[in-house]
């Protein structure tokens, strides 16, 4: 007999027990829902997949009888918006005050102080003072967004500008290279794969907040809907739609992941194995 | 005029004295081995010419002018790790000096210039050996052909000297034969001055014109940092004998003992 460490699964085996968790969950889902609706036929707390798919064709298919849009695309489209729109922010003033900070020591000297200290201030603390400046529309929500994550990837960017080899930064600068250019050929385009690297570690961070600004202030969007019909105990409604967020959500990963393995074939990030 | 004239030079870190009353005068075309027990100052020495470090007494002269205390294309380097860039393609490694040399605010070149760098840069990898692999990424690349890689694209721009830290000190026995040859042919066929530290001793000895062994000579067992070391042999390759081999060989390895 093996040691355990030593047991590894074929590949079928390691797809059926990836699936397992998932399948439990379905089931024990069900039978709780059988048992409940079974007590309690108008049991709005778990229920039956029939109510799922009426929730889904109303939210989804069904324009809505007020507005006229089909809510769950009218939220979807709101949300995502808000989300690149903050997350497309913070790459940018990430890759832009990382490198500088990381690959300069003059504004490192200046700049890392702050941003530590403006990195450990709660977000949703300042939220209030969001809502009272930016105003309670799309604006503060952005801004929530990007003053949650920013300053983590600026971080995280100074950080791997820093561990790139010094040989590297010595290496180009006796092949003629001014700050601008180091920066521009050496740096730059290797902090890019690893942006994409700390966007996909901030996008949780990323919902979390916008999930909260949509619940205490707005007219459309995902959170704001979860949070709006959970007044009527709506759980037909509000689990498909966390589920909707997650499937978002997992889709927006595997399109990063995608791409950083096509735009950089040379990047294999550090940990991952195997021939090029 | 010297190539390389080093006068009464200095590094200290503190009360930490790392090179001491180092004079030098190096001409063009010589190839200088470096040899010495690790922590002796040869990584130093080689820093300073790169003008990564500065010297704390003395001056350091390159073609007659003060050296600028930051590296400068006028000095190729080659370092044991890391020296090609692994974003760009073995082709685009080589054309990045000219690239730069080229176009410094966009750091590239396009249509009929670009051609021309490309062609250069070709000619270079031919030179090296590396002509097949030049559009495949510096991962995909053994360390020996890493370390060809490293060359061309410094010789590419012609460097007035060309520094070798342990170039060839994670290559295989027999990979390291054949970057010898490589390192003598290149160096003959464009007149470089080359500085190269190396761990073997052997190789101090076969390869290049003159051989420069770091050491202390003074030492203070109560404050081992108190002194530092400077060049305890400068000896023209080919005039040693057999027995003078093993005296240096015995120096170095006692310091290494000593350090340990």
């Amino acid at each position: 007999m093996k040691r355990l460490i030593n047991v590894r699964p074929s590949r079928a085996a390691g797809l059926a027990l990836g699936a397992l968790p998932f399948v439990l969950l379905l089931a024990a889902y069900l039978v709780a829902s059988g048992v409940r609706l079974a007590e309690n036929p108008n049991d709005k707390l778990l229920p039956s997949f029939g109510s799922f798919g009426e929730a889904v064709h109303r939210m989804a298919i069904e324009p809505d009888k007020r507005s006229g849009e089909v809510l769950l695309w009218a939220d979807t489209a709101a949300s995502l918006r808000r989300l690149a729109l903050g997350v497309g922010i913070s790459a940018i003033l990430g890759l832009a005050f990382g490198i500088a900070l990381g690959a300069i020591p003059l504004v490192r000297a200046g700049l890392a102080p702050f941003v530590e200290g403006l990195s450990l201030i709660p977000p949703m603390a300042v939220l209030p003072v969001l809502f009272v400046v930016f105003g309670l529309d799309e604006l503060s929500k952005v801004v929530l967004i990007v003053f949650g994550i920013a300053p983590f990837v600026v971080r995280d960017l100074q950080q791997r500008t820093q561990e790139l080899p010094r040989e590297l930064i010595v290496k180009a600068q006796t092949l003629g290279a001014s700050t601008w250019q180091v920066i521009l050929r050496v740096v730059l385009p290797q902090i890019l794969p690893r942006l994409i690297d700390a966007v996909r570690l901030s996008l949780g961070a990323a919902w979390l907040f916008l999930i909260a600004a949509e619940a205490i202030a707005a007219t459309e969007g995902l959170g704001y809907r979860i949070f709006l019909v959970r007044r009527y105990l709506a759980m037909d409604v509000i689990l498909p739609y966390v589920f909707w967020i997650t499937l978002l959500a997992y889709l927006t990963d595997l399109g990063l992941r995608l791409l950083t393995r096509t735009a950089f074939p040379w990047y294999r990030p550090s940990g991952a194995q195997g021939a090029a | 005029m010297s190539r390389v004239h080093l006068r009464n030079v200095w590094k200290e870190y503190g009360d930490h004295v790392v090179l001491e009353r180092l004079s030098l005068r190096v001409e063009p075309g010589e190839f200088c081995t470096l040899v010495g027990a690790s922590g002796c100052g040869k990584t130093t020495f080689l820093r300073l010419l790169l003008g990564e470090e500065e010297p704390t007494r003395g001056e350091i002269r390159l073609d007659g002018e003060l050296l600028a205390a930051e590296p400068g294309p006028d000095r190729g380097i080659v370092f044991q790790r890391y020296s090609v860039f692994p974003h760009l393609t073995v082709l685009g490694n080589v054309m990045l000096g000219l690239e730069l040399r080229a176009a410094p605010l966009s750091g590239r070149l396009f249509l009929g210039a670009r051609r021309q760098a490309r062609e250069q840069a070709r000619e270079m990898l031919a030179a090296v050996g590396l002509e097949q692999a030049k559009d495949k990424y510096p991962a995909q690349l053994s360390g020996g052909m890493q370390q060809r890689l490293a060359l061309a694209q410094s010789l590419v721009l012609h460097p007035r000297i060309l520094l070798l830290d342990e170039p060839f000190g994670a290559l295989d026995p027999g990979i390291r034969a054949d970057m010898h040859r490589l390192v003598l042919d290149l160096w003959a066929q464009h007149g470089l001055t080359v500085f190269m530290i190396t761990h073997d001793l052997k190789e101090g000895f076969y390869l290049g014109t003159r051989l420069l062994v770091f050491d202390k000579v003074r030492h203070d067992p109560q404050a081992p940092h108190a002194y530092g070391a400077t060049i305890t042999y400068d000896l023209p390759v080919g005039a040693t004998d057999r027995q003078l081999y093993e005296a240096i060989r015995e120096d170095v390895r006692r310091s290494e003992a000593d350090a340990a």
